[in-house]
């Protein structure tokens, strides 16, 4: 039953890294970027959702502040392609990375200028409910952040997988030039992936501070906590980046329980005995090049 | 000045392109071994934290700037460097062979490490190396007999030649001691860049598809470069544990990972002055900021004190600045300084006008 009820909570944790991982993929399918900034959208995300919904600032209905949480913060990574990312275009990957970096250490300062330092969290409507299964106890708090992410991973892989516009995002990460040949317009497709990303990230936060506290600098650790996740199931992989994240989720708890000295860096080890064994991760999409 | 007719070949390798150019190294060593006379006491330790920084820079950039594989774990080298330096020393050694010990255990272990990480490339090396560094800073506890688990070392006075070397008691020849570290390995960083080895390093970073076609070993290359690099970067750790007098595992958390990797690209990817401009930039930002407010809060009036973290931010902006106008750092801006000093009136707009590009993938390499 220990067991039972440790697998639940490492589960919905995994489901938080998952969503997170799942901003990464998206960004990484579309404009092979990766966004190092990705954990502090997500702690902008949940300070929003905390000033619509807690009754202290704006007490607004679960799910209008959710919303409005998610729309702010898709607004805001469309902004930023726009404004910010749009001037190194075309510029190798590791620019974005350092670019990036140097954007979170900047969203970390603004948060905690205007949020202060101090761990909040969000006020639901299923605070400290639990369904009971037998003698497993489910916390309504997980099944919402499990069924959510579940739902979220299905729409974002059928959108990739059927629709134009995913498609057309798949097609400008392969190979920009000849996107640009076929007219699909790579920049404002950027943009639209930097929204989508802005969107799931504020979703992630709204759940982790659901469950948790958040205070700004609670992205760093927690975002490459989810990148390793997005690594092991190989990035740009969307189910591997969920499997990675439940991956990521599982091992932490059970490591803390039954070896706690390696507690801590369990998730970064599971990530380099996975890459030492397939160095694209579990849904690797590298290949040799051929001459 | 700079019109030199090549009579040799041994002219485009020669380490000083003429006279001239000798003349300003010479000058600038000149400088740094007056510096004791011409600064205070505590810019003297500034100034060796920017030396040791430099080394540390120069350790990274081998791999990164000039070998193109990013690593953002270098701090975890830059612990077993220190780690192995004060344990040594506190088990009777003297100090430079703890120095050397730590050179050669942080490049054998960087060889055993690299070996199945280098098999990535690009940004899954990257995490793979933050990975590292997060997994050392934990060891870091755990290893308790070597590093002094949570309460970490303290660095003992280093004896040499007769002096007794401390950071405080005698900052002038611990910074003699910096200087003389950082010149052999920056002569020895320059020389193996112009030999085989270290232009093979190049090759590795601008196609490793041709670098093999020509027939270089492409692990070898990789695997010597991060050694290498990891050697120069324990150096540097052993030093500044000696500069910080005390290191446990909160000495080397994965934010100097990446404001070590930061730094190289602020400095500029790929010259070794990117190292030291770095170097500088990082160590002595924190001052100019404190002094900045002070000005501003006694002549304007305006208190920007209220900000915790707000170097930290001054630093990020600096950094997405430099990225976005001037990918190359601050060896770029030198550099175009340089140009247009040298060709005084002969200098055309538009010289270093940025070729459009686009993305490559980085899924098939």
């Amino acid at each position: 039953m220990d067991i039972l009820q440790l697998l639940v909570s490492g589960i919905a944790n995994g489901c938080i890294y998952g969503l997170l991982a799942l901003g990464f993929v998206l960004i990484y399918k579309a404009s092979e970027a990766v966004n190092f900034a990705q954990g502090d959208m997500m702690m902008l995300g949940a300070f929003l959702g905390v000033t619509f919904i807690n009754a202290s600032y704006a007490d607004l209905p679960f799910l209008i502040g959710i919303t409005l949480a998610a729309l702010l913060l898709g607004l805001f990574g469309y902004l930023l392609d726009r404004f910010v990312l749009r001037a190194i275009f075309g510029q190798p990957q590791f620019a974005m990375v350092i670019l990036t970096i140097a954007l979170g250490f900047l969203i970390r300062f603004v948060a905690g200028v205007i949020w202060g330092h101090d761990p909040t969290s969000l006020e639901t409507p299923f605070v400290g409910q639990v369904w009971m299964l037998g003698e497993l106890m489910i916390p309504v708090v997980d099944a919402v952040i499990i069924l959510t992410t579940v739902g979220l991973t299905s729409i974002l892989y059928f959108f990739f997988a059927r629709t134009r516009l995913g498609v057309a995002m798949q097609a400008s990460s392969q190979n920009q030039m000849a996107a640009y040949y076929m007219g699909i317009p790579v920049k404002r497709i950027n943009a639209i992936v930097w929204a989508l990303s802005g969107v799931v990230a504020a979703i992630a936060g709204v759940l982790f501070a659901a469950k948790g506290a958040v205070e700004p600098s609670v992205g760093l650790l927690f975002g490459i906590k989810a990148f390793a996740a997005a690594v092991i199931g190989g990035l740009g992989s969307l189910p591997g980046a969920l499997l990675g994240g439940l991956l990521v989720g599982i091992v932490e708890p059970f490591a803390g329980r039954y070896l706690p000295e390696v507690g801590q860096i369990a998730p970064y080890l599971l990530m380099l005995v996975v890459l030492v064994l397939r160095p694209g991760g579990l849904f690797a999409q590298i290949s040799q090049k051929k001459v | 000045m700079s019109n030199r007719f090549k009579s040799r070949y041994d002219d485009d390798i020669n380490l000083f392109e003429g006279r001239w150019h000798l003349a300003q190294y010479a000058l600038l060593i000149a400088l740094l071994l007056a510096a004791p006379w011409l600064l205070g006491v505590y810019y003297l330790g500034e100034l060796t934290a920017v030396l040791i920084w430099s080394l540390a820079g120069l350790g990274l950039m081998l791999i990164s700037g000039h070998t193109g594989q990013v690593s953002l774990g270098h701090a975890a080298f830059m612990a077993i460097g220190a780690f192995t330096n004060l344990a040594l020393m506190m088990r009777g050694w003297h100090f430079i062979p703890a120095l050397l010990a730590s050179a050669v255990t942080s490049g054998v272990l960087g060889a055993i490490i690299s070996r199945p990480i280098l098999r990535m490339s690009g940004i899954y090396l990257a995490i793979a190396t933050l990975a590292l560094s997060i997994i050392i800073e934990d060891l870091s506890i755990l290893a308790e007999p070597i590093t002094g688990g949570v309460a970490g070392l303290f660095a003992p006075p280093i004896d040499l030649f007769g002096l007794t070397i401390d950071r405080y008691s005698s900052p002038k020849a611990f910074y003699y001691l910096c200087l003389t570290v950082l010149v052999i390995v920056t002569l020895g960083y320059l020389n193996l860049l112009r030999s085989a080895s270290g232009r093979s390093f190049l090759a590795v970073r601008d196609s490793e598809v041709s670098a093999r076609a020509l027939g270089v070993n492409v692990t070898r290359a990789k695997t010597l470069s991060f050694a290498l690099s990891c050697a120069m970067t324990g150096l540097a750790g052993a030093l500044y544990a000696h500069l910080a007098q005390a290191v446990n595992y909160e000495s080397f958390l994965v934010l100097i990972s990446i404001t070590l990797l930061l730094q190289v690209v602020i400095g500029g990817l790929g010259s070794v002055h990117g190292a030291f401009f770095g170097a500088i930039v990082v160590v002595l930002l924190p001052q100019s900021i404190a002094m900045l407010r002070d000005f501003l809060n006694n002549t304007a009036g305006i208190s920007i004190a209220a900000y915790p973290g707000m170097d930290t931010a001054l630093f990020a902006l600096l950094i997405l600045l430099m990225v976005i106008y001037e990918p190359r750092g601050l060896y770029g801006v030198w550099f175009k300084v340089r140009t247009w000093l040298q060709l005084f009136p002969l200098y055309r707009k538009g010289m270093f006008r940025r070729t459009r590009t686009y993305l490559k993938t980085e899924r098939q390499r």
